[in-house]
């Protein structure tokens, strides 16, 4: 059974809705205590950082312990960014934490017509920066197979069986740098990271749940790694 | 590199889809369920669901609709028509809608614009403006195109743009249902004008219009309503006949 946090920010029908088409079971845990009863975390969420000052305390606790003990998270869009030390957007609100790295606004070029917000399809790439071929160092992770580490692919499990290029859907303003986590990087003026993967810790800045078949796979593979915990 | 968006809108009456010409004349063209898998499966972006009667008993068979369509497509829906307050554009979210698009609400209270923007998200907010040209500028008109307005189509989506809107779904009233093109002018001119995402729309006829709207409109996105429900043109043939003419589209 998955946990998918409601926290207030947005709106969470489309995502029950791919869960459900998925088969996945889940449900909305009404407090905190409840998180460690759950095989696999969800956090959604669509909007403004500060929108995440509801998770501080008791939520945040619970879900660091949950992540301590190997249960696997999954942070989509706001989700995926709470999962870093903090964002620009609401600089008092801490995030969760558990991935290295600040989120900050994104830039634009109004020469080039690229707007901020950046709204709509965009491509996913295998990471140039510092990511090269990302370790991953929970012990526990018996699947060491993944895709051939030199091949023109898309590494971490969560985007298996997708290549470069596969578009999603964005609509953000704000977004965390490419680092070692980054399993798929986004140009939009600025290069920054689509997709994050650290051990059982998942997440992406897209909205899987609205990005058609590539989505959908995203989100089975995320179901798939909770089956194999 | 960020794609150019085609969105398919169905206009909407009692749970089929219809479309008019110019705003009148309504011809029966499906059923929305339906007509979004065909889309769907065809590569298209976004789908718009409006509700053209907007009567309060329309306002259930509305929310039917937008189940139907929701089950049926993992893709961004916006749904608009009749949205007049905060009470109605939570229906619509409550339903699937990820987002709504408000026009002659927005106009006569823009209120509504920040409100929804701070419950939603500016991403969720969607200002439609219908506009007709005059003289040099371009007059905004509501009520399903009935009453004028008595603003300008730019310097209201600047102000929509100011208050919280997220984006401008911009139809040209002169175009709508002629099939001989977009506005390019007038989507260049409130393209130009904001910084937030323009849908250009109204005109669609061949291929060729939405590769100028792309260029010389500078539109973000094109919305098309009747090519693509009587298969006249295939979405899928509209976005390879776009990336031949080195404009990035999602294939």
């Amino acid at each position: 059974m998955i946990a998918l946090i409601d926290y207030g920010a947005g709106n969470l029908t489309s995502v029950r809705k791919a869960l459900t088409s998925l088969g996945a079971e889940f449900a909305t845990p009404a407090s905190p205590s409840e998180c460690a009863r759950f095989s696999a975390l969800i956090v959604p969420g669509v909007g403004n950082f500060a929108a995440t000052g509801a998770l501080v305390g008791p939520w945040r606790d619970a879900i660091r312990a949950a992540v301590r003990s190997g249960t696997p998270l999954f942070g989509i869009c706001l989700g995926m960014q709470w999962l870093f030390e903090g964002s620009d957007e609401a600089p008092e609100v801490p995030g969760l934490g558990v991935l290295p790295g600040r989120v900050v606004r994104l830039k634009g070029n109004a020469e080039e017509r690229l707007k901020i917000p950046h709204v709509g399809w965009n491509a996913l790439q295998a990471p140039r920066g510092p990511a090269g071929s990302a370790p991953q160092e929970k012990g526990s992770a018996p699947q060491e197979k993944g895709p051939a580490p030199h091949e023109a692919g898309l590494h971490g499990r969560i985007l298996a069986g997708l290549a470069p290029g596969a578009h999603v859907y964005f609509t953000h303003s704000y977004a965390a740098p490419v680092t070692v986590d980054c399993m798929a990087e986004t140009r939009h003026a600025d290069t920054f990271s689509a997709v994050v993967e650290r051990s059982n810790v998942f997440g992406v800045q897209f909205h899987p749940e609205k990005s058609s078949d590539t989505g959908l796979q995203i989100i089975r593979n995320f179901l798939e790694v909770t089956r194999g915990c | 590199m960020l794609t150019k968006r085609i969105i398919a809108c169905m206009d909407v009456r009692d749970g089929q889809v219809v479309k008019g010409v110019q705003f009148q004349q309504l011809r029966h063209a499906g059923d929305p369920g339906e007509l979004a898998e065909r889309y769907n499966v065809e590569g298209i972006d976004e789908v718009v669901v409006l509700d053209i009667t907007a009567t309060l008993e329309s306002r259930q068979a509305l929310a039917r609709t937008i189940n139907a369509v929701a089950r049926q497509i993992f893709l961004p829906l916006t749904v608009g028509g009749g949205i007049r307050s905060e009470e109605d554009a939570a229906a619509a979210v409550d339903a699937g809608a990820d987002k709504v698009s408000l026009n002659t609400a927005a106009l006569r209270n823009p209120d509504l614009i920040t409100t929804l923007a701070r419950r939603y998200g500016s991403q969720a907010v969607i200002v439609a403006i219908d506009a007709k040209r005059r003289g040099d500028g371009f007059a905004v008109y509501v009520r399903s195109g009935t009453s004028d307005a008595a603003r300008d189509a730019v310097e209201w989506a600047r102000e929509a743009e100011s208050r919280g809107a997220g984006e401008i779904l911009l139809t040209s009233m002169d175009r709508d249902g002629t099939r001989s093109g977009f506005d390019c002018e007038m989507t260049a001119a409130v393209a130009n004008a904001v910084n937030i995402p323009v849908i250009a729309s109204g005109g669609a006829g061949g291929l060729d219009h939405f590769a100028d709207v792309f260029t010389r409109g500078h539109a973000d996105a094109a919305l098309a309503a009747s090519i693509f429900h009587y298969a006249d043109t295939s979405v899928s043939e509209l976005k390879r006949y776009l990336r031949e003419k080195n404009i990035p589209v999602r294939l």
